[in-house]
């Protein structure tokens, strides 16, 4: 069985050493002459400094959210509803995880429509397709991907040690930030894993309902498909590698790679 | 003793709150699958099953749910395989990087999948196209395995953690070969998370669009592939809306089947 087992570390090595080899110095494979000019142009120019400071922005604004909206529903999913019921929102948190990521965004794409259902409940008003409408779908996307790994947290955390806090005198707001918060926190770290990587490599939600909005990754398939020079898309597609590199690095100091 | 009332019922407030969030925009997609209109107008004008209909007919919706269904059972094969094999290696043997190997592992579910996309495109170029092994089902099938071989790993993984080695030795002294062993002892009490790490790897690999369209040939069309590509025809926009209907309902299947099959267990499994 050993042997098996080398082969598939040796094809995954494969698999990741040419994934490291085009996306780094993939600069050079199709002209086949090494030089930093693509990843030059990608770091200096403003365009794309702009889109990559916006897209980042967008993933922390997409992960403070979803921890803002998951860490009360998973509190009370775990601490507060009664049994029956807590498997019943589980359930209900983890089903639209399974339905279609494209019906998803299409879903807000017809409720954004500017005749369409939002509209029809705020009197007219839409915030229309743009980068609000971009920021709240991927917020809804992934929001399961925070609630399960929260929940899981809160599941850790013994009811105990909230009753003691609240023996010793301890208001909610007290309790919530210095007995939950620090216990649940590398469970929000490991669901903002999640949140920030996949807003950060979207681009067909974004394509859906951003209207004129472009991110990262939709610059990066214009390059490719569009504009067909891959080794610029290759350069491009370097910046979301290090700031998810770079996330992880930090997310692991917080304990969360054990929570994923 | 209890959580303050007030606490408790902020939470659960905000807790139904968080839920309706997730739940309007999916209701409002079974809604515009009777919807009478062709466009997003919005309250529906009347209610018809002739869409249903229509997209039953489609020839292309069709043809993409069987290319998904047999993408998606090649993958979870595939990643079952050499999920478990390798969550085996990390977990029973040591050896040189085995460390690096739970950081590696999660890349390609970390990775943006354009990232993905591209490295798998241009790696099956270099590698695949001189083997004679051209874009098609079989590159989509590799390329949604990568990601699956994550989920098998992380549940088999988790459960072998949990497992003591003592029952296989204990096997092993009572004379078991190796391979019985694997057959008698190991397999059963993997069989829920191994099931529940086929689940998700189906699961995802048929929803999986990204990877799908840097590893797929044209005439290939997975179903996410066919609904993006219509998407925005007005003429077939109630056809996508019934197979987006249909889809979320189908989404009760395989979490009803967790439960059901694994317990609690599977349904909350790791992503």
């Amino acid at each position: 069985m050993l042997w098996l087992v080398v082969a598939y570390l040796g094809s995954l090595g494969v698999l990741f050493a040419s994934a490291f080899w085009t996306t780094d110095s993939f600069t050079g494979a199709v002209v086949h002459s090494y030089s930093f000019d693509n990843l030059r142009e990608v770091y200096t120019q403003s365009l794309y400094r702009t889109v990559a400071v916006r897209t980042i922005s967008v993933a922390l604004l997409v992960t403070v959210l979803d921890a803002l909206i998951a860490f009360p529903m998973a509190f009370y999913m775990s601490k507060v509803a009664r049994r029956g019921i807590r498997q019943l929102l589980v359930v209900a948190v983890l089903t639209p995880l399974w339905a279609s990521y494209l019906v998803k965004a299409y879903a807000w794409r017809s409720l954004l429509a500017p005749h369409g259902p939002l509209s029809w409940v705020a009197g007219g008003y839409t915030p229309g397709y743009g980068l609000a409408a971009t920021v709240i779908t991927l917020t809804y996307l992934w929001l399961p991907y925070m609630v399960i790994p929260i929940y899981a947290g809160f599941e850790r955390l013994p009811k105990s040690l909230l009753e003691a806090s609240s023996d010793l005198g301890a208001s909610p707001y007290r309790t919530i930030r210095s007995v939950v918060l620090p216990m649940v926190f590398p469970a929000i770290a490991a669901g903002s894993i999640f949140t920030f990587s996949l807003t950060l490599g979207d681009y067909i939600a974004v394509g859906i309902v951003g209207g004129k909005t472009q991110m990262l990754a939709n610059v990066i398939y214009g390059q490719l498909v569009t504009a067909n020079n891959q080794p610029l898309a290759a350069a491009l597609a370097t910046i979301p590698l290090i700031a998810i590199v770079l996330y992880l690095l930090l997310m692991r100091r917080t304990g969360a790679l054990e929570n994923v | 003793m209890e959580l303050p009332s007030g606490l408790r019922w902020t939470l659960r407030v905000l807790a139904w709150v968080g839920l309706a969030f997730l739940y309007v925009p999916l209701l409002l997609v079974l809604l515009n699958a009777f919807n009478k209109s062709r466009t997003f107008g919005f309250p529906p004008t009347g209610l018809t099953l002739e869409w249903w209909r229509a997209a039953w007919n489609s020839e292309g919706a069709r043809s993409a749910l069987g290319t998904s269904i047999r993408a998606a059972i090649g993958a979870t094969a595939i990643a079952l395989v050499l999920g478990t094999m390798a969550a085996f290696a990390v977990q029973r043997y040591h050896f040189f990087g085995r460390s690096t190997i739970s950081l590696l592992v999660i890349l390609p579910i970390a990775l943006p999948g354009i990232v993905t996309g591209i490295a798998l495109n241009a790696a099956f170029r270099t590698v695949l196209d001189p083997l004679g092994i051209g874009f098609g089902l079989t590159t989509v099938i590799i390329g949604h395995a990568t990601f699956c071989i994550v989920l098998v790993f992380n549940n088999v993984q988790a459960r072998l953690r949990r497992m003591s080695g003592s029952l296989e030795e204990a096997s092993a002294d009572l004379g078991a070969t190796g391979w019985q062993t694997f057959r008698m002892v190991t397999l059963p009490n993997l069989r829920s998370a191994l099931f529940a790490g086929a689940l998700l790897a189906f699961g995802l690999s048929f929803d999986e669009i990204v990877v799908t369209t840097f590893t797929s040939s044209p005439d290939v069309q997975t179903l996410p592939i066919w609904i993006f590509g219509n998407l925005f025809r007005p003429n077939q926009a109630p056809v996508v809306n019934v197979v987006a209907a249909v889809l979320i309902i189908a989404a009760v299947l395989p979490v009803w089947l967790a439960l059901r099959l694994a317990g609690d267990d599977a349904a909350s499994s790791r992503l």
